[in-house]
């Protein structure tokens, strides 16, 4: 006989009079990974939310069965004290604390009454560490020197640290690149020996079909269907059946590019770190963009091609800027984000909480932010019903689920907040477009339609620069790829050379000149 | 299939739409309510010496210098911040206009513009500091307050400068044209009764005006008994006060000056550019940089209109008290920031608005015009206001968490 970690029954959830949950049901085996797999605002975190006491007990129906007990979790607290520990999908890291005071936030090691023994906090800090393989890190060192990569590894040492018996991760993998979501991933499976029950909510289905024993597929609220994996991986093409309910035969929609005179282009272009100015970031940086195509960044996280889109973004990044920024032939002189907006350029950034939305306000009002000057005001006083109109438009056009265009976008899944993102930028109609990670934490078939979005704005004759870490997804869409390295170009390549082998030689290469010239 | 689903699904949208475009308005209606019952409770208490027609016209003319400073602070709110230095402000520009009159001589006009000038220069100072050095607001503000509150006890010698003309005190003390007649052996001021019933007609005009728009457009409506509700309440309101100021002087100059303010900021904020911008520099500012808002401008205007409104507040109360004295507008910010936060103005920024700051002026306002009747000391009052503060803001933060 299984034995059952954890079954939920008959969950059903409300926001407001809407259903977020109906009635879904999810039985996890203990010792197994199991992942959760639907679309954006299928309600796989509401449903985590439920299960951890981030809802409490009376704010839904249906039971929590866990090691045979029925659970009444009133906060995350309670949920804690069974073991049951949930990883959000925004890491809830305290940046300027050290990474030791961090794993035992909330779990202060101390002794007598709420005096931290430190020498013990240090002790037990190393030994959580070195089960994540972190065991040589400086434990002093503040968190916020950390990439996200080595940040979503402390927050599962948090948990470990926490005696974690049924451990949840919503997105952990949607910030890392391929490299470091390994490590997690090979992390993940290191503590299912270990006998840790882990959930998994992704959407890079790659992974989830190599880790996962099994994935429940949640769709509209409604659980689906619980796939088993037998002898062999379950397949991505399975997956995407059971969330979207019928086979997706491409994962990228057709290129027919009619590719023309360069439009953008920037030139000789360096930039220094603002916070050290004597830091080069990017160097002597050349590209261009034909009309009608598509053109990728490729690179490995850090490689700079964040800093370059924000610095040609009207000087949003660095300082002691300099280089050409050419448009349809005129030389731009960008002293602004203003100016940028004004030439028609606009650049939706890679991390949506911090930079892109307003979590207090609603959709409409985020949507129509970049352009109120330009679009939706005469004299300064602004035209609502205009607004509405063409707010109302574009939510229909990339498919924004939502109740209406008057929710608070804090409310929205993260998926469709993303949505909200690039429709405040495409609202703004600009000429050329920078989109940093577009599709991070969007279901396949939001993805689709993302980059069929991108097709037609390129279509139309814009300049689309896209940065992304997924490889296959830059291969997928592009028309050219420059691979950046190090602040540096490594190479480019054309559509017939694409493949992801050929850019990371260029990578290579690159890494190998720099060392030899430094040597 | 998959359409019938949709559809419910709209249609569900909608329905919810509307429960909530409900509860929103009810908030807003709870201090309303709040107001209300504040001021009855003291019409009991002080056997209805608060409702007579004289203490309505001094809680206008009373309140006046809150309610003008409190649409300033609300912007300030808006930013996640406050101005600690409006009090001294206040107190530096109404010695200015006591000074540049009684010593100098100077026109009462030209003083007039000359301290309005003045009001913007140091607010420019203070945006100054925040926008262009970067120098957190809260102590930018506070060593304003030290540094103006110093300087008014400096070129005030520490003493009251007065009595000030009547052509100046006409602004804090004086009246709109007035028409008398004998209704039923009491003496009424026509215009004001005009004015009332005039104002109450363009209130209804813009209500049907402004759903037929949204009708027009497809948007969704609240349901009639809303509006219609408001209105009576709202005319019944405006009407009340009219008639009381009818049966003592007519209205006073004060009214008019706080009615063209409420109605200029309320569209600045809901209707223009730079109020969204406000709104959103408050609410996040990287995103509202990355949408190309100039961030430090807003942080300069919003602190440079603050400087006037407080150089306006300045001469309104040095008109009203016929002096100037170096204790003027002590703690005037305290109440101006509790009308904010009362009104439902969030500390995290990006949520507030002018309506809501108005009503918690108007109950600071009717706490300390209430209590003052029925002879409770300052200090008593002090506590009282600190309370209801405190209770305020606690029941807000407690709706907002439940609702969400
Ligand atoms: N606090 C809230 N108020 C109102 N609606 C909410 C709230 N939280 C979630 N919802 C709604 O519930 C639905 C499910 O959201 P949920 O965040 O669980 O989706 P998800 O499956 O995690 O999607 P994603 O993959 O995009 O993160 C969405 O339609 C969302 O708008
Ligand atoms: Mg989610």
């Amino acid at each position: 006989m299984v034995e059952y970690i954890l079954e939920m029954k008959h969950i059903t959830k409300e926001f407001s009079g809407v259903k977020a949950l109906d009635d879904v049901n999810l039985t996890i085996k203990k010792g197994e990974i199991h992942a959760l797999c639907g679309e954006n605002g299928a309600g796989k975190s509401t449903l985590m939310n439920v299960l951890s006491g981030v809802y409490s007990y009376g704010t839904y129906t249906g039971e929590i069965v866990y090691y045979g007990e029925v659970c009444k979790f009133d906060n995350i607290r309670s949920s804690e004290k069974k073991g049951i520990v949930i990883i959000h999908q925004e890491l809830a890291l305290i940046p300027y604390l050290s990474i030791a005071e961090n794993v035992f936030l909330g779990n202060e090691v101390t002794h007598m009454k709420g005096v931290i023994d430190w020498n013990e906090t240090e002790r037990r800090a190393r030994d959580v560490l070195s089960k994540i393989g972190m065991g040589n890190e400086d434990l002093s060192q503040l968190v916020n020197t950390l990439g996200v990569g080595k940040q979503q590894l402390i927050e599962i040492a948090k948990a470990l640290a926490k005696k974690v018996e049924l451990l949840i991760l919503d997105e952990p993998t949607a910030a890392l690149n391929d490299e470091e979501s390994n490590i997690l991933l090979d992390l993940i499976r290191k503590l299912k020996e270990q006998g840790i029950t882990c959930i998994m909510i992704s959407h890079k289905l790659n992974e989830v079909s190599r880790v996962a024993d099994s994935i429940t597929v949640i769709r509209d609220g409604h659980t689906i269907e619980t796939i088993e994996k037998a002898d062999k991986e379950i397949e991505e093409d399975r997956i995407i059946k059971g969330m979207v309910g019928r086979e997706l035969t491409n994962r990228y929609p057709e290129r027919n590019s009619k590719i023309g005179d360069i439009i953008f282009e920037v030139k000789d272009w360096n930039v220094y770190n603002p916070l050290n100015p004597m830091r080069k970031v990017l160097k002597n940086i050349s590209l261009n963009v034909r009309s009608g195509e598509v053109v990728g960044l490729a690179g490995l996280m850090g490689a700079g091609r964040t800093e370059l889109a924000m610095s040609i973004f009207g000087k949003a990044y660095g300082t002691k800027i300099s280089g050409r920024v050419i448009k349809n032939g005129k030389e731009l002189h960008l002293k602004s984000i203003q100016d940028a907006i004004n030439n028609k350029i606009a650049y939706v950034s890679e991390d949506r909480k911090k930079y892109g939305l307003v979590l207090i306000n609603d959709l409409k009002w985020n949507m129509s932010l970049a352009c109120l000057r330009s679009r939706f005001s005469r004299h300064g006083v602004i035209d609502e019903n205009e607004e509405i109109h063409a707010v109302e438009n574009y939510r229909k056009i990339i498919n924004i689920k939502t109740n209406s265009i008057e929710q608070r976008v804090g409310s929205l899944s993260g998926g469709n907040q993303q949505k909200v993102v690039l429709a405040k930028w495409m609202l703004s109609e600009p000429d050329v477009l920078l989109l940093d990670e577009p599709t991070r934490g969007i279901d396949v078939g939001a993805k689709y339609e993302i980059y069929t979005v991108i097709n037609s704005l390129a279509d139309a004759g814009k300049a689309v620069i896209v940065i992304s870490s997924e490889m296959p997804e830059l291969l997928g869409i592009c028309d050219r790829i420059y691979v950046i390295n190090e602040g540096e170009i490594a190479g480019e390549l054309q559509r017939e050379e694409f493949s992801q082998e050929r850019i990371m030689k260029k990578i290579m290469n690159h890494i190998g000149r720099e060392k030899s010239n430094n040597g | 299939m998959a359409n019938t689903i949709q559809q419910k699904r709209i249609a569900v949208g909608n329905s919810v739409q509307q429960k909530r475009m409900a509860m929103s308005n009810l908030k807003q209606y709870g201090m309303m309510i709040a107001l209300f019952l504040i001021y009855i409770i003291f019409a009991v208490l002080s056997d209805g010496k608060n409702i007579a027609p004289m203490n309505i016209n001094n809680l206008v003319m009373q309140n006046s210098y809150v309610v003008i400073l409190s649409l300033g602070m609300l912007l300030c709110c808006l930013t996640a911040n406050v101005d600690l230095a409006v009090g001294s402000i206040v107190a530096f520009c109404g010695a200015a206009a006591a000074i540049l009159i009684m010593d100098y001589h100077i026109a009462i006009p030209i003083t007039v513009a000359i301290v309005l000038v003045m009001g913007v220069l140091v607010g420019m100072f203070q945006g100054f500091f925040i926008a262009a050095l970067k120098v957190p607001p809260f102590i930018v503000t506070l060593a304003n307050m030290l540094v103006f509150r110093g300087l008014t006890m400096v070129v005030l010698n520490g003493q009251t400068k007065g009595p000030l003309p009547q052509g100046f005190t006409q602004i804090g003390a004086g009246y709109m044209p007035q028409i008398f007649t004998q209704v039923g052996g009491t003496k009424i001021e026509i215009l004001s009764l005009v004015a009332g019933i005039l104002v109450s007609i363009v209130l209804i005009l813009l209500e049907i005006h402004s759903r037929r728009n949204k009708i027009k457009h497809h948007f969704a409506v609240p349901p009639i008994w809303q509006p219609a509700i408001k209105l009576v309440v709202m005319i019944g309101v405006l009407n009340f006060i009219t008639v009381k100021l009818a049966m003592y002087m007519g209205l006073p100059l004060v009214l008019l000056l706080m009615f063209v303010l409420i109605i200029v900021y309320s569209f600045i904020t809901n209707n223009t550019v730079a109020g969204r911008q406000v709104y959103a520099v408050g609410g996040n500012v990287n995103a509202a940089r990355l949408s190309g808002i100039n961030t430090d401008k807003v942080m300069f205007w919003v602190y440079t209109n603050m400087g006037f409104l407080a150089g306006l507040a300045g001469v309104v109360l040095a008109a009203r008290n016929a002096s100037a004295t170096p204790k003027a507008g002590d703690s005037f910010e305290m109440d101006a920031i509790a009308a904010c936060y009362i009104g439902g103005a969030a500390v995290q920024g990006g949520i507030g608005t002018i309506s809501g700051a108005v009503i918690g002026a108007l109950i600071m306002g009717i706490l300390n015009n209430g209590m003052s009747l029925i002879g409770w000391s300052i200090d008593i009052q002090r506590v009282v206001k600190g309370l209801v503060l405190l209770l305020a803001v606690t029941i807000d933060l407690y709706n907002k968490r439940k609702s969400s």
